[in-house]
């Protein structure tokens, strides 16, 4: 028989072990896409797999966990965050998978003077930054290290926001970029949404740890409050 | 004198919301102290759990709201206890009375070994009531309270002994409402009866809330957090934490609730 603290300690090994491949396959996904790197993408679009199949374990122990144990208070909220924080991981994993995919299909490398411009090296080190942020929370559970993340995803959402006009602007000073800006606005909006979705990590941690709901509430306000 | 009559507001809502109330209630078995002082208020048509390791008072807490632990030897208190604001251990309180508005529910069903009928009329029948067509009305009334009688209404001569565990604890909770209690102290009434017997008795407690109050012991956190509108976490004859169910079987405040209801001691 497996007691529910080392079914609880299992479950959150395999968290762990969750973020730390999403975490390199994010990382691989932005170095094959700054190097061109086609070998490296394809390594991406496979481990995706691995990815896929953590997901469902985790899920499958989850529901056991609950299952087998009645959990409740933290026990229960544990359970009840590491299934959203597990979907979350899934998606990033799925967000760095589709920025491989591009680099896998792209024959020419894109303009450097394009990526500066819009800032994508900025908004990869920015999505890293969070993740790694966010595993030194989950291991810790230090809801100090989680809510760092809410304003690192603001500059994700800046750089994203102006990236439309950035491209508005110079498409029509030369119509034959379209292509490149094309590519670029859909990673870029892949590592927004990266950002938004580490975001909901932090908020499930806050979760587990303070049994706090800081969804659909104002980020600054909360963090004002705990200053 | 606008602050006076305030104050009577206030005074009345607090005796009508609160049914039960403890005052720095301390209880001793000879020497032994099984409840440190404890003031608590137990609010009218909620259910109210106790909830706590073998040995922290929780049960002897419950007893002492009709008066049950007057039989045991060496038995002796300290402080008040106050039913619909009057004190139950005044000289004058008629015991029996008392027990007639504060029912309870035990552990093991104790039908007693006479006819399902006569189990729920005994207690009217030895207050004098000979009313036939009366006692008929009342036994009929309390098992459909209990959902018990259309399994039972063509058998009432039947010997209670015959019915199951779980029908037997029903007919058990119908005798004790057959006397119109306005209180319901239950002592684990399901730790004996299989998951499905386990199903009924708790659908039941919940709908009885409309009409008494119900304070019930259980061993089982998942039971105290479904029934309950609050729970009382004893421990070492203190009450440690005291909040609403959601809120304690969620997010308790007290490290050594959390602990307890995890299962991490107890």
């Amino acid at each position: 028989m497996i007691s529910l603290d080392q079914h609880k300690e299992a479950l959150n090994q395999s968290g762990i072990e969750m973020l730390h491949l999403c975490h390199k396959q994010l990382e691989n996904a932005r170095d094959a896409f700054f190097a061109h790197d086609s070998e490296l993408a394809e390594e991406v679009v496979h481990t995706e797999n691995r990815v896929n199949a953590l997901d469902l374990r985790i899920d499958r122990d989850c529901e056991r966990f609950i299952a087998l144990h009645n959990p409740v208070a933290s026990d229960l909220r544990f359970a009840l965050a590491l299934r959203k924080i597990n979907f979350d991981l899934e998606r990033v994993g799925d967000h760095a998978y589709g920025i491989s995919q591009y680099i896998v299909e792209l024959d020419t490398p894109i303009d450097k003077k394009l990526l500066e411009m819009m800032r994508v090296e900025e908004m990869f080190e920015g999505a890293l930054s969070m993740l790694e942020d966010i595993t030194d929370s989950y291991e810790e559970v230090d809801t100090k290290m989680a809510r760092k993340v809410f304003k690192k995803d603001k500059t994700l959402n800046k750089i994203n926001m102006q990236s439309f006009g950035i491209i508005s602007e110079e498409v029509q000073k030369d119509p034959k970029l379209i292509n490149q800006f094309l590519l670029l606005f859909s990673v870029i909006k892949k590592l927004e949404r990266i950002g938004d979705l580490i975001t909901n990590i932090a908020e499930e941690i806050i979760f587990y740890s303070e049994a706090e709901v800081m969804k659909h509430r104002k980020k600054k306000k909360v963090r004002r409050s705990k200053d | 004198m606008t602050h006076q009559v305030n104050d009577n507001i206030v005074d009345k809502s607090i005796k009508r919301v609160h049914k039960l109330e403890a005052k720095g209630v301390k209880v001793f078995y000879d020497d032994f102290m099984a409840i440190k002082g404890i003031d608590m208020q137990i609010k009218a048509n909620k259910v109210t759990a106790f909830i706590g390791p073998s040995g922290c008072g929780k049960s002897t807490f419950l007893r002492l709201f009709n008066r049950m632990n007057d039989y045991v030897d060496g038995f002796r208190m300290e402080g008040e206890v106050l039913k619909d604001g009057d004190n139950i251990y005044k000289k004058k309180v008629n015991v029996e009375q008392l027990r007639k508005q504060v029912g309870m529910v035990f552990q093991k069903p104790n039908p007693f070994p006479k006819s399902i009928y006569e189990n729920v009329a005994y207690g009217l029948k030895i207050q004098g009531i000979k009313d036939k067509k009366y006692l008929k009305e009342k036994v009929e009334d309390s098992l459909k309270q209990v959902a018990l009688w259309d399994e039972v209404k063509d058998d009432l001569n039947k010997s209670a002994m015959a019915l199951s565990g779980g029908q037997q604890q029903r007919l058990c909770i119908a005798r004790t409402l057959a006397v119109e209690p306005s209180i319901i102290l239950m002592d684990e009434p399901t730790s004996a009866l299989d998951p499905l017997s386990t199903a009924k008795i708790e659908e039941l407690i919940y709908e009885l809330k409309q009409k008494y109050t119900i304070v019930i012991v259980t061993h089982n956190m998942q039971q105290a957090g479904r029934i309950s509108d609050y729970t009382a976490f004893f421990y070492l004859g203190e009450l440690i934490e005291y909040d609403k169910s959601k809120k304690l079987f969620t997010n308790p405040e007290k490290q050594q609730t959390e602990n307890y209801i995890t299962g991490r001691f107890g």
